[in-house]
């Protein structure tokens, strides 16, 4: 994601220690960090979320406000989402409009909502053709070490899960829940030499070569995928991931609850 | 701060609409070290604004024209996170903003001695998780704990504080809705040691009478953030050593 | 410094705190006030005679000339190399500062980026210009082995009291230590030694504030490491 000179000492240590299926940090090859989630932590959000995953940490809140329906979908919600890199996670980060990194970020990360239905867009109509819900998903980087997808993912999905439809507050009607059908996960792997690992920190994320983000959904079904990285992977390593994208998916998935 | 309303923010006891009296600040929460990236982070909770801050630094200064042969710059980016307010906050700087980054930077700039760092910067960053009048405030309290668990050379910490005016009444720390239907505000940053004001603004319609009161206010309150923020400093420290001794 | 007052308590203090007002003398990080001595920094209050200063906890390291420093080669120019040693700025090293007869666009082919090296500060200048060199007993690039890196401020903890502490590191791990001035400290040894020797490095840097240091360090090199298979080879 950023570039920042990494000592051939260090990288050399990593890729040694990974031959030997070991981590710097002593996680196994397929060993997400520690994952700590606060929900409905900010009150002006119509939902929040704080996550962090190891040392790397996001936060994500959901505006609802009401809004006109695009012409092509008269009936159903709009549902966006953004992400911002900001200077206080890293010192490789740069203030200013979101760059491609942030861009690349944010649409992984709708792309898995949206497409895994989440977010049932048909029960934020307020009035057919005229008025429906449009929910904004921010997410901020608040604390870079790698993987921010997963992060970010969880983040956004654990704050509209938590969101309430802000009717009272527009003489729309009760407030009610988020209308929410699944819980879209992301799993994310990077190459180093010819090992794949999941969840990378920072310095793996360095010195990989490709990395490939999964979203499965609450049956084990693919819902969204990026590849990222110069370099490729083989189909056989695809398969590798296609399979831990499930397993850790599913385990996430009943962390959250 | 031109806003009408029928609300009662000040009642015929003195009381305001949170339970506070005129002279009260909203409850303080500060902690220093919160984040792992950062050479120095805070963050601050005032009442209901939510504030993280960072600093970077001293590092090579970017833009390179920006270098100062002599001392090192201080550049501040306060930014309103989109969810933060109640209507969703568009994300960019906006001149609002800008401006409020600009008053932090030249706040912080003369307590931090800077001539230690020729042609470097200090990259201070706040961000307003949640925001309910004050922020500015609350983002200099939080920047200045940040500074100082950066470890960077400085003076004394920068508190700050506003005092305003609502109903007729000169009271300390306006909330969202006395700053919305009041009739004026008064932010205000210290260097405690020399009681100098290093950060002013004022909105609003005051008599001299009312602008003096809500000075001596603000000035003493500062006083009492300073020592939450002394507080946060030392306690992150004490911390360590006590995780020391558990294990 | 420092190791004159290790058995001083331990009172942190945070700029603008009053340090005396009895008439000493400002120390590091210390200016007067009114008559006060006040600290600029935040760390431990610190009293040498008739002066009180602050020993900082935290924050960027500052090279001074003479100091030992390791550092990664960042960028690569025609007649010099860029250091990054942990400094606010780059630390230029130039061709006529290494061991070897370098030609005018030849650098890459002696250093590359990424690499590591142990250099001597030469000067610092009133703008904090920097200039190092390979050119002394000892420098040279360093290979293989790991690298932690701990601030500057807890270099002394890691060396102790004339040398105690990295002494004891070095013959209880069996392992080559070298400490940068800066932080930087390289380990190369046995693997599993290696890592012990990292965690007690770590250890002191977390416990940096702590009483009896060293009897914890060994404590736990002990526990980790059974000392009867290190062969005592009286290093210095």
């Amino acid at each position: 994601m950023s570039n920042e000179i990494m000592s051939e000492i260090k990288r050399d240590h990593i890729v040694n220690l990974l031959r030997n299926g070991s981590r710097t940090d002593g996680r196994g090859p397929t060993d997400m960090r520690k994952i700590q989630i606060e929900t409905n932590c900010i009150e002006s959000a119509d939902g929040s979320a704080r996550v962090k995953l190891g040392r790397t940490e996001v936060i994500a809140g959901v505006k609802i406000i009401p809004g006109t329906p695009f012409g092509d979908t008269p009936n159903l919600g709009v549902l966006t989402t953004g992400a911002e890199l900001i200077p206080m996670a890293h010192n490789t980060f740069e203030s200013g409009p979101p760059g491609e990194d942030a861009i690349e970020l944010a649409r992984v990360v709708d792309r898995g909502i949206r497409e895994s239905g989440m977010v049932d867009v048909e029960q934020l109509c307020i009035v057919p053709g005229e008025e429906v819900w449009m929910c904004f998903v921010d997410i901020y980087a608040l604390d870079y070490d790698g993987n921010l997808f997963d992060a970010a993912n969880l983040a956004a999905v654990c704050a509209l899960r938590t969101a309430t439809i802000p009717g009272e507050q527009y003489g729309k009607g009760e407030n009610r829940p988020m209308p929410i059908t699944c819980t879209p996960i992301s799993v994310t792997e990077v190459k180093i030499g010819n090992e794949l690992i999941v969840d990378p920190n920072y310095d793996e994320e360095q010195i990989s070569s490709a990395r490939l983000t999964v979203t499965t959904d609450d049956n084990g079904n693919f819902r969204a995928m990026q590849k990222g990285g110069c370099g490729s992977i083989t189909l056989d390593e695809l398969s590798t991931c296609l399979d831990r994208a499930v397993e850790k998916g599913a385990e996430i998935r009943k962390l959250i609850g | 701060m031109s806003g009408h309303t029928d609300m009662v923010l000040v009642d015929d006891e003195g009381m305001r609409i949170d339970g506070r009296t005129a002279e009260e600040h909203r409850p303080i929460k500060i902690e220093a070290g919160v984040l792992n990236n950062a050479d120095g982070s805070a963050y601050v909770e005032i009442g209901k604004n939510k504030v993280l801050a960072a600093v970077y630094g001293p590092r090579e200064c970017h833009p390179r024209h920006l270098q100062n042969p002599t001392k090192a710059i201080i550049q501040c980016k306060y930014n309103m996170q989109a969810f933060s307010v109640s209507d969703r906050k568009r994300p960019g700087p906006d001149r609002r903003s800008i401006e409020i980054s600009k008053i932090i930077s030249e706040a912080l700039e003369k307590v931090v001695l800077t001539e230690l760092y020729p042609r470097a910067s200090i990259d201070v960053y706040i961000e307003i998780l949640q925001a309910n009048a004050g922020t500015r405030c609350a983002g200099l309290t939080a920047a200045s704990v940040a500074l100082a668990d950066a470890g960077i050379p400085m003076r004394d910490i920068v508190p700050a504080i506003a005092a305003g005016k609502a109903d007729g009444h000169v009271l300390l720390d306006l909330n969202k809705e006395e700053d919305n239907y009041g009739q004026a505000d008064v932010p205000i940053a210290i260097v405690p040691s020399t009681d100098e004001i290093v950060l002013l603004q004022m909105d609003g319609n005051m008599t001299r009478e009312e602008f003096d009161h809500a000075i001596e206010l603000a000035v003493g309150a500062c006083h009492k953030v300073y020592d939450i923020q002394k507080d946060a400093l030392k306690r992150r420290y004490s911390r360590n050593t006590q995780e020391g001794s558990d294990e | 410094m420092e190791k004159r007052n290790a058995r001083q308590t331990r009172e942190i203090v945070v700029p603008g705190d009053i340090l005396d007002s009895s008439g000493m003398k400002p120390g590091e990080n210390a200016y007067v006030l009114d008559g006060k001595v006040r600290a600029s920094a935040m760390g431990v209050r610190n009293v040498f005679q008739n002066t009180v200063g602050v020993i900082p906890l935290r924050g960027c390291y500052m090279p001074t000339s003479g100091d030992t420093v390791i550092g990664v080669i960042v960028d690569i120019g025609p007649s010099n190399w860029l250091v990054d040693i942990g400094a606010p700025y780059p630390a230029p090293l130039h061709v006529n500062e290494v061991p070897w007869k370098v030609e005018f666009g030849d650098t890459s082919r002696y250093l590359s980026i990424g690499y590591v090296v142990l250099l001597k500060v030469l000067s610092v200048d009133e703008s904090k210009k920097i200039q190092v060199t390979m050119k002394d007993s000892g420098l040279r690039r360093i290979e293989g082995g790991r690298l932690v890196r701990i601030p500057h401020s807890k270099v002394s903890r890691v060396i102790g009291k004339s040398g105690s502490m990295i002494s004891m590191l070095k013959n209880m791990t069996d392992c080559r230590i070298t400490v940068g001035q800066n932080g930087m400290i390289w380990v190369d040894g046995d693997d599993e030694n290696a890592d012990v020797a990292v965690q007690a490095i770590k250890m002191i840097e977390e416990k940096a504030q702590s009483g009896n240091l060293t009897d914890r360090i060994k404590e736990f090199i002990e526990s980790k490491i059974p000392q009867d298979e290190i062969d005592d080879e009286g290093e210095e």
